[in-house]
């Protein structure tokens, strides 16, 4: 990679220890990627939930941590991913003292860099939404996927090792969908039926991401007859980036950028009705026991928040079955204040900021809960959790409701 | 008695290992059992195998950005593949065997899933941008 001379002052650590080990760690990512030199950022994301750290990964953080501050402190704004736990809610939720105890070393190692600790994987929805160009270092796949679909910022999916780097230097290596050649269209898509609820959009999501099956290919779905909003987006968005591990997609007349294909247009691969409905009936488990309820994955809107609110109204959760929902610290304290949070909680439900269930160690909640049967409107959270030893089921916010008032799946 | 086979430079030291081969996709979050070391997803083509010290070919990583930190904490607990061998990988899995320091290449002309057999004995060479087959010559 060609460096300019102050990266080349970084990597011989004359700017300290955290940003050499930073840039040392972007320049093997770039060299692998053939990236050719640096591109400034304006934000960095970090995803760093204890369950992905581990031990090690907070050591690792402590250690970067001790350099002097003026060695430490990121040069961009630095914002978190969801967290490993809510301190309010985490023995509730079988979450144990122990991994509150290391959550609580990595926030204070996270703040020594100065990162601002919003927990969130909505933060184009709450904190600062990038502008069309904008070359970002995010580290969530449905952040990175919103914001250079929908916005038409530049960021590859960042890690949490690799998004801290870039908050350390300020730049991250130039490949991937911060480049124009890479932003091209390769695969089309003509749907022919709306998805009615957020869910449906999230099955259309996940049906374009397992079709396209790669970070490098590009979708463009066409057909859709009326502007879906931002919610919308960022289910089908999520369960695309999900399903297939795709960060950019275009949607002609809706997204930030016209769709150019790489080469000759290809023929589109339709999706019907049939096609959405056969995708969320292969979750189906209809009076299946039903152990947990989740919203959540990406985070919760305000106008989410207050769908379920009006949802679980002058209901009452089953007593064998537990509501979670999570949110962002942000959409949580305005939950509180506009009265959501208790309208929701008066069901018997939880609900939780900064974390997103997947990041919350899954599987160490199902074993203390004795959880298997899970049920969402998330295509995304069913496509992650099987993994944990759950069984999903995806369905409409409202089917989840009921299922919970019921106890089992309906 | 052995098969040369080349491909992008990769990131890591050079290993020698045993092969573990399925034409399917990885991310450390949705399809392990970290704790135990296995293949933990039901659907997946390797679930309940063990990865640990394997050389792990597969086609191509799946969503999700937890994989980057993930490999550095499974290699400090002794739970790690070996060496990871892919058609293409995403930004996330360069990035984790950066960090974790596992070793990582991608990019050969052939389906590396159709190339390399379970059991195969390998030799990766991410500096030169070389795999060798150890154990046979067709």
């Amino acid at each position: 990679m060609r460096l300019t001379d102050e990266e080349s002052a970084i990597f011989a650590g004359k700017f300290g220890e955290p940003r050499r080990w930073a840039i040392t760690h972007q320049i093997a990512v770039g060299e692998f990627f053939d990236a050719a030199d640096f591109v400034p950022v304006s934000q960095a994301h970090i995803m760093a939930d204890t369950e992905s750290l581990g031990v090690a990964g907070v050591q690792f953080l402590e250690s970067l941590a001790a350099a002097p501050e003026a060695e430490r402190r990121v040069r961009v704004p630095t914002i978190t991913d969801p967290r490993g736990l809510d301190f309010a809610v985490y023995r509730r939720l079988g979450q144990t003292d122990k991994m509150a105890a290391l959550e609580q070393r990595a926030i204070e190692a996270l703040r020594a860099f100065g990162v601002l600790m919003t927990d969130t994987c909505i933060n184009y929805q709450t904190i600062m939404a990038p502008v069309l160009g904008e070359h970002m270092a995010y580290g969530d796949t449905g952040v990175v996927i919103y914001s250079n679909s929908v916005l038409g910022a530049r960021s590859n999916f960042e890690g949490g090792p690799s998004a801290l780097a870039a908050g350390l230097t300020g730049r991250t290596p130039r490949y991937g969908y911060h480049l124009d050649a890479c932003r091209r269209a390769t695969r089309r898509f003509r749907l022919t039926a709306t998805p009615r609820d957020l869910s449906e959009w999230g099955a259309l999501g996940g049906i374009v991401g397992e079709a396209c099956g790669s970070y490098w290919q590009v979708p463009v779905v066409e057909g859709i007859e009326t502007i879906p909003g931002s919610d919308a987006l960022k289910h089908f968005g999520t369960a695309l980036a999900s399903f297939g591990s795709v960060a950019l997609f275009h949607l002609p007349g809706i997204t930030a950028e016209e769709a150019v294909f790489a080469g000759s247009v290809p023929p589109a691969i339709t999706i019907t009705r049939d096609g959405i409905e056969a995708f969320l009936a292969r979750y189906a488990a209809p009076n299946d026991k039903l152990d947990v309820v989740v919203f959540t994955a990406p985070q919760l809107s305000l106008f989410e928040m207050e769908a379920v609110a009006r949802a679980l109204e002058g209901r009452r959760v089953h007593h064998e079955t537990t509501v979670i929902v999570a949110t962002s610290p942000e959409i949580k304290h305005a939950a509180d204040r506009m009265g959501l949070t208790s309208r929701i909680e008066a069901s018997g439900a939880v609900v939780a900021q900064g974390i997103c269930f997947y990041q919350s160690y899954a599987r160490e909640m199902a074993e203390a809960n004795g959880w298997t049967r899970l049920m969402t409107n998330s295509a995304k959270l069913v496509n992650i959790i099987g993994g944990y030893g759950y069984r999903p089921t995806l369905a409409s916010l409202a089917r989840c409701v009921d299922s919970a008032v019921a106890g089992r799946v309906l | 008695m052995s098969i040369l086979l080349r491909c992008h430079k990769g990131i890591g030291s050079a290993v020698t290992g045993t092969a573990l081969v399925a034409a399917d996709n990885f991310s450390a979050r949705y399809d392990l059992d970290r704790s135990k070391g296995v293949f933990s997803r039901p659907s997946h083509k390797l679930a309940g195998q063990s990865y640990a010290d394997r050389i792990l070919v597969l086609d191509t990583t799946k969503g999700g950005v937890a994989t980057a930190w993930m490999l550095h904490e499974m290699k400090a607990r002794g739970l790690v593949p070996r060496g990871l061998i892919f058609n293409r990988v995403n930004p996330i899995l360069a990035q984790g065997a950066a960090f974790g320091d596992v070793t990582l290449v991608d990019r050969f002309e052939r389906d590396v899933t159709q190339t390399f057999r379970s059991g195969d004995e390998l030799r990766v060479d991410p500096a030169a941008g070389l795999v060798e087959i150890l154990n046979r010559d067709r």
